[in-house]
C-alpha cells in the first residue's frame, strides 16, 4: 500500500490536524507520501520531513497554491495520484473543501471524517451528529479519506524524510480570494489546545463573555470556545464554536459555562477527557456528560474559580 | 439567472435516532422526515436572490424515493418556482447524486447551484463540492455571506480560523452555512400554492447516471455512552477534585 497524505499548512507551519492525518495513515500502513502544495512554503516543507513515519515529502511551489484554493489543489492532487492506494487529508474546512473534488474526479467515494482504521478497506466514521457509528468498506481502487483530528494521536517527531519537487498543475482561475480575516489570540488554538474554556448563552453578552472567561482562560492557559447560541447571538465569531457544525474538539479539560447542552453541542466536545459544567439550571442536559457539575450562578462561581486557581 | 438549489429528506433534527439492536443501520421506521435543515438555508437564500431581482428562477432538485415529492413541495412553499425528482430506491451516496445533479444541470445549465454543505443523516459534506468538480465549476464552501454585484460573485466563507471572502466566477456552486440566513416558515397561502407548481420526475436511467453504491455499511452501532458523573458542592470541592482526583490542572 501506498499512501499520499494532503499537507494544511500556512506556508510556514506546518498544521497540528497533518500531524493527525500522518497518524491515520500509519494506522492503515505502507508507505507514506506527504504533499505540500503552497507558495514560499519552505519551512512547511522542513517541519513536514521532520515527521515521523512520512517516506517522502513531494512540493509543489506556486503562487496559485498559496491560498490553496479547492480547484487548483484538487487538479493537483489528482494529477499526483497515480500509484497510490488512499489519499488522505484533515477533516478541517481544509480537507472538508477539496477533497470531495478530488474524490469526484478519480470517479470514487470519500470516505468522510474517519475515527477509526479497521483494515485498510474499513474504516469508522460518525454519522447522525455522532448520534451513531457506521462501520464502512470501500471497494475503490483508491480510497479518498477524510480523518477527525480529535480521533488519532498526533505523529512524533523523526526523519529527516527525502523531499522533492512535484510540477505544479495549471492554473484553472476559477476563484480568487480577496481576503482571509483570521481571528487573532495569544491562546493556543481550540483544535488541538489540552484545556478550553467555552462559553454558551448563559453568559447574557459579548461582554460578559469576554469578563468572564478570559481570566479564568488566562490561568489555566486555555483556548476559548463557544456554544453555536452564543455565536448566534454575536458573542464571539463563528470559528469559536464548538459542535457538529463548529469544531469538534477533544482536550484533557473542557469547562463548560452557561452552556445547555444541546445535542448538536454535545456532538462537539463529548470526546473530552475530563469535562466540568458550570450551569444554574439543575436540569441543563450539559450536566447528564459532565464528570463534574457545578448548579451555581457563573457570575459568581467564574471569578470565584479564577481566583482559586491564581 | 437560474438557480438550482437540490433539497435532501432526511430524519427531522428534533428526532433522537436509535440504532437498530441488529447493527443493520438506525430506525427510521414512522419517525419525522424533513428537509435537511442546510438545504433550507439554501432556498432561502435562492428565494432571498430572486426577491431582490437577482435570480430569475429557482429550481429545487431532489434524489430519492417518491415520498422526497413532498420536500420538493416544502421549497416550493418557501419559495422555490418548480421541482424536479430523480427518483430511485436504491441508497443514493454522495457521488452517485452529484452525477445525477450533473445530469440536471446539463439539462437546465443553470448559472448557480447553492446547496447545504452536508446532510445530517450521512454527514458527508461532499455533493456541493463533487457537483463542482464534476462541471469543472469554482466552488465556494460553508458561505456566510453571498453577495452579486456588477456580474462578480463575491462569497464569504466560513474556515476553522475566521472568515475568507472569495470571488468567484459563475456558473458556481456554493454550499451553505448555517449563518447564511434564516429560512422563513412557510405560510398556509404559500403551502396551498406550492402543491400547484410544477414537479418533473425522472428516473437515474433516462439520465444515463449509474447509482450503485461504492461504500457497504457493514454495522451501525451505538457510539461510547458517557454517563454523568458527581454533582460538586462548591468552587473549591471542583478544584480539588480537578487537581487531585482527575489530576488535569
Amino acid at each position: 500500500m501506498s499512501i499520499l497524505v494532503i499537507a494544511e499548512h500556512d506556508n510556514q507551519t506546518l498544521k497540528g490536524s497533518t500531524l493527525i492525518t500522518i497518524a491515520a495513515a500509519v494506522a492503515i500502513g505502507g508507505d507514506i507520501d506527504v504533499l505540500v502544495a503552497g507558495h514560499d512554503c519552505t519551512a512547511a516543507v522542513e517541519a513536514c520531513a521532520k515527521v515521523a513515519g512520512v517516506s517522502r515529502v513531494k512540493v509543489a511551489d506556486a503562487p496559485h497554491y498559496a491560498a490553496q484554493g479547492a480547484e487548483n489543489l484538487a487538479a493537483l492532487v489528482v494529477a499526483q495520484a497515480a500509484g497510490y492506494t488512499h489519499v488522505l487529508s484533515p477533516a478541517t474546512t481544509f480537507g472538508k473543501n477539496f477533497m470531495p473534488r478530488v474524490a469526484a474526479l478519480l470517479d470514487v467515494a470519500q470516505i468522510s471524517d474517519i475515527v477509526a482504521v479497521q483494515a485498510p478497506d474499513t474504516f469508522v466514521r460518525p454519522i447522525y451528529a455522532g448520534n451513531a457509528l457506521a462501520t464502512v468498506r470501500s471497494e475503490d481502487a483508491v480510497k479518498v479519506i477524510t480523518v477527525r483530528t480529535t480521533a488519532f494521536e498526533a505523529a512524533a517527531e523523526g526523519g529527516p524524510a527525502p523531499v522533492e519537487t512535484v510540477e505544479a498543475a495549471a492554473d484553472l482561475g476559477l476563484a480568487r480570494l480577496v481576503r482571509r480575516e483570521l481571528t487573532k489570540s495569544e491562546r493556543p488554538e481550540l483544535a488541538g489546545a489540552r484545556i478550553i474554556v467555552s462559553g454558551g448563552r448563559g453568559l447574557g453578552s459579548g461582554e460578559n463573555y469576554h469578563a468572564q472567561l478570559e481570566p479564568l482562560a488566562d490561568v489555566l492557559g486555555a483556548a476559548l470556545g463557544a456554544s453555536r447560541a452564543a455565536v448566534d447571538a454575536g458573542y464571539v465569531p463563528n470559528d469559536y464554536q464548538v459542535g457538529q457544525t463548529g469544531k469538534i474538539v477533544a482536550p484533557e479539560l473542557y469547562v463548560a459555562i452557561g452552556i445547555s447542552g444541546a445535542i448538536q453541542h454535545l456532538a462537539g466536545m463529548k470526546d473530552s477527557k475530563v469535562i466540568v459544567a458550570i450551569n444554574k439550571d439543575p436540569e441543563a442536559p450539559i450536566f447528564q456528560v459532565a464528570d463534574y457539575g457545578l448548579v451555581a450562578d457563573l457570575f459568581q462561581a467564574v471569578p470565584e474559580l479564577t481566583s482559586a486557581l491564581r | 439567472m437560474k438557480i438550482l438549489v437540490p433539497v435532501k429528506r432526511v430524519v427531522d433534527y428534533n428526532v433522537k435516532v436509535r440504532v437498530r439492536s441488529d447493527g443493520s443501520g438506525v430506525d427510521i421506521a414512522n419517525v419525522k422526515m424533513s428537509m435537511n435543515p442546510f438545504d433550507e438555508i439554501a432556498v432561502e437564500e435562492a428565494v432571498r436572490l430572486k426577491e431582490a431581482g437577482v435570480a430569475t428562477e429557482v429550481v429545487a432538485v431532489s434524489c430519492g424515493l417518491a415520498q422526497c415529492q413532498e420536500t420538493l413541495r416544502a421549497a416550493m412553499a418557501i419559495g422555490a418556482d418548480r421541482g424536479t425528482l430523480v427518483e430511485s430506491d436504491t441508497e443514493l451516496q454522495p457521488l452517485a447524486v452529484a452525477k445525477l445533479l450533473k445530469a440536471v444541470c446539463d439539462k437546465e445549465q443553470p448559472q448557480m447551484v447553492i446547496c447545504g454543505k452536508q446532510a445530517i443523516d450521512d454527514d458527508a459534506n461532499q455533493t456541493g463540492q463533487m457537483l463542482a468538480a464534476l462541471m469543472n465549476w469554482p466552488q465556494a464552501t460553508f458561505a456566510s455571506k453571498v453577495a452579486l454585484a456588477d456580474g462578480v460573485t463575491t462569497v464569504t466563507r466560513e474556515i476553522d480560523g475566521g472568515l475568507e471572502t472569495l470571488e468567484i466566477r459563475l456558473p458556481a456552486v456554493v454550499t451553505t452555512d448555517l449563518r447564511l440566513n434564516e429560512p422563513r416558515y412557510a405560510t398556509l397561502p404559500n403551502i396551498m400554492k406550492a402543491k400547484k407548481k410544477p414537479l418533473d420526475i425522472l428516473k437515474p436511467e433516462e439520465l444515463g447516471v449509474d447509482v450503485r453504491p461504492r461504500l457497504t455499511t457493514l454495522k451501525v452501532t451505538e457510539p461510547p455512552q458517557r454517563s454523568a458523573g458527581e454533582r460538586v458542592a462548591d468552587v473549591a470541592q471542583l478544584v480539588d477534585k480537578l487537581k487531585n482526583v482527575a489530576k488535569v490542572i
